[in-house]
């Protein structure tokens, strides 16, 4: 049987990754929004492990608004590189450097 | 089920849906109809939430806990609705001009006021989160609407990275209260945390600590600062002009909520970290703001040091009844100022030329004098000179300092003003005492007369609430637990 503590590092480290993703990454604006919907990944499997082990749905609820929200978010940053690519004509993340100061 | 509450926002939600229709059908030519309607709907919305207001007697939670009506929300909503239809009549013409998202920006820009307006009544993580992300995702789109622009879409990008951190880092924060307390309704979370035990609250701790890194993400402050600049100078100014104003009434809004209604038990913890964020970011972002040679970045570091005003309040808050009414009063009369000021601007630009460059407004004076006069009340304002309404905010948030026993903060909070008094005056002397750049001598700056009038009220009553402050403090007087 998984315990409450393990299902809890998973999440941690999950969400450790993807913000490790967002701070490192250098290379590639896709790999950004992979990061970012892996630490709204990691919450969900938090609110999900807190909720089966204290019999409580509330936290079933929450994950089903935050997969929603996390959809559109996607696609409005999607729909945000389309418009830097055809723009700059690159999505490399150390490009993005027009704004200093 | 209460559905009286929630009336003003579901009349929003049902106008956009209507507005939306509209836009589709209308020809290019009738494009104002989208703004005309759009502009009614705030002035509806705002009566009926006045109303509201004058009939409040007391608080009422409905939607089994999830929302709120109480006088902190109904301030709010009232605030945030003036200055969105402030910012509409200024964005109007810019607009028209460069011909970016006519219809677009309205459209999402109430949007916006509907995801504010939930989070003003928000009373559960999952109201607030859901009011939040409205408010951001309109806002990423509305950066990026200047298509064509490179500076714009980095900008968005680089909002849209940030703000989706912030979010996660926020609801990271709240699946540990959750797990702690088994509950996401504000309205339990105090009591259970108050009897819970030391170990138990450790988790709670944690959880305090994420979701305040989220929230002060969205407000702007020191450690979390890093996208304001870019985003407030990148992103078209009449965008500037929204993101920079009605927003930070609604974050402001959340953080009571959370720290003050929610967590009023971890006070000493949550009290010590906004002490150092709020020093920290008013030292960097009025020191910061003195190198910067384009307006628009100069009031972005402005802000920082603005809002880490506003945290003071809500730290002298536990310790006396002043401090949050100084805050509520302090970040009200900031965003009628910083309106106003990204409005100069936005009225400054000429057709296709940004004119954001503090060199800009050598010798306003000679070019259009009542301009000139109106952002200098504006800059007087924000440095809190005497006689306008940003003063009044000022002392007020001292005065509350000093009653809590804060008085090492309060003198630190005047010694940063003074610094910041240096750029604004900057802008004055440069606007009252240098002669207009040779080209620009001859260029007119021309508004349109809705403008005008828009632009001198807001200006006026910058003057106005600085000469008669009583009955604006008076209604920002919050009577919190």
């Amino acid at each position: 049987m998984v315990s409450l503590s393990e299902f809890l590092m998973l999440a941690a480290l999950l969400f450790g990754i993807g913000m490790a993703g967002i701070i490192i990454n250098r290379k590639n604006i896709i790999m950004l929004l992979m990061s970012i919907e892996l630490m709204l990944l990691a919450v969900n499997t938090n609110f999900i492990a807190f909720s089966y082990f204290q019999n409580n749905t509330v936290g079933q609820v929450f994950v089903f608004f935050i997969l929603t929200v996390a959809a559109a978010e996607a696609a409005i940053g999607l729909a945000i590189l389309v418009v830097l690519f055809r723009r700059s004509h690159t999505i490399e993340v150390e490009k993005l450097d027009t704004l200093k100061g | 089920m209460n559905f009286t509450i929630a009336i003003p926002e579901i009349f929003v939600l049902s106008m956009l849906c209507l507005i939306l229709l509209v836009d589709i059908f209308t020809p290019v030519r009738f494009k104002i109809a989208t703004y005309l309607l759009v502009q009614l709907t705030l002035v509806l919305t705002f009566l009926c939430v006045l109303t509201q207001y004058l009939n409040y007697s007391n608080q009422i939670i409905t939607f089994n806990g999830a929302y709120v009506l109480d006088k902190l929300a109904l301030l709010t909503k009232l605030f945030l609705l003036v200055t969105t239809f402030f910012v509409f009549i200024y964005a109007f013409d810019y607009l028209r001009k460069r011909n970016i998202g006519r219809s677009e920006y309205y459209i999402l820009g109430l949007l916006a006021v509907l995801g504010m307006q939930i989070m003003a009544s928000a009373y559960s993580f999952l109201t607030i989160y859901l009011g939040l992300e409205l408010l951001s995702l309109s806002l990423y789109a509305m950066v990026a609407l200047d298509k064509d622009s490179a500076r714009a879409t980095e900008a968005a990008m680089k909002y849209f990275v940030m703000g989706a951190l912030a979010t996660g880092l926020l609801l990271y924060g709240m699946s540990m209260v959750y797990g702690a307390t088994r509950t996401i309704d504000i309205s339990q979370l105090g009591d259970i945390v108050n009897l819970a035990t030391r170990n138990e609250n450790m988790v709670v701790l944690l959880g305090l600590i994420f979701m305040l890194a989220g929230l002060l993400f969205k407000f702007g402050v020191v450690p979390f600062h890093m996208w304001v600049p870019d985003v407030y100078d990148g992103a078209p100014t009449s965008v500037t002009l929204f993101i920079a104003s009605a927003p930070k009434v609604a974050a402001f809004c959340v953080t009571m909520r959370i720290l003050v209604e929610g967590l009023s038990s971890m006070q000493i913890e949550w009290q010590f970290i906004l002490v150092c964020v709020a020093v920290l970011s008013m030292f960097g972002g009025n020191v910061l703001a003195i190198a910067q040679s384009n307006i628009k970045r100069m009031l972005a570091y402005s802000s920082i040091a603005h809002m880490g005003y506003v945290l003071l309040g809500i730290i002298a808050g536990p310790d006396t009844v002043e401090g949050y009414s100084a805050a509520m009063f302090y970040i009200a009369t900031y965003v009628l100022v910083a309106a106003g000021a990204f409005a100069v601007i936005a009225i400054m630009s000429d057709e296709g030329v940004e004119l954001d460059k503090l060199e800009d407004y050598r010798g306003l004076n000679a070019r259009n004098p009542w301009l000139a006069f109106i952002m200098l009340l504006l800059m007087f304002s924000m440095a809190g000179v005497p006689p306008t309404v940003g003063f009044f905010a000022k002392l007020g948030l001292l005065q509350a300092l000093v009653e809590a026993n804060y008085i090492w903060l309060a003198a630190l909070a005047l010694v940063f003003a003074i610094i910041g008094a240096y750029y604004y005056l900057r802008i004055v002397m440069l606007m009252y005492f240098e002669e207009p750049r040779a080209e620009l001598v001859k260029v007119k700056i021309t508004m349109r007369p809705g403008i005008l009038a828009a632009i001198s009220v807001n200006g006026i009553a910058v003057l106005w609430f600085g000469l008669l402050p009583s009955s604006w403090i008076d209604m920002c007087r919050l009577s919190m637990v």
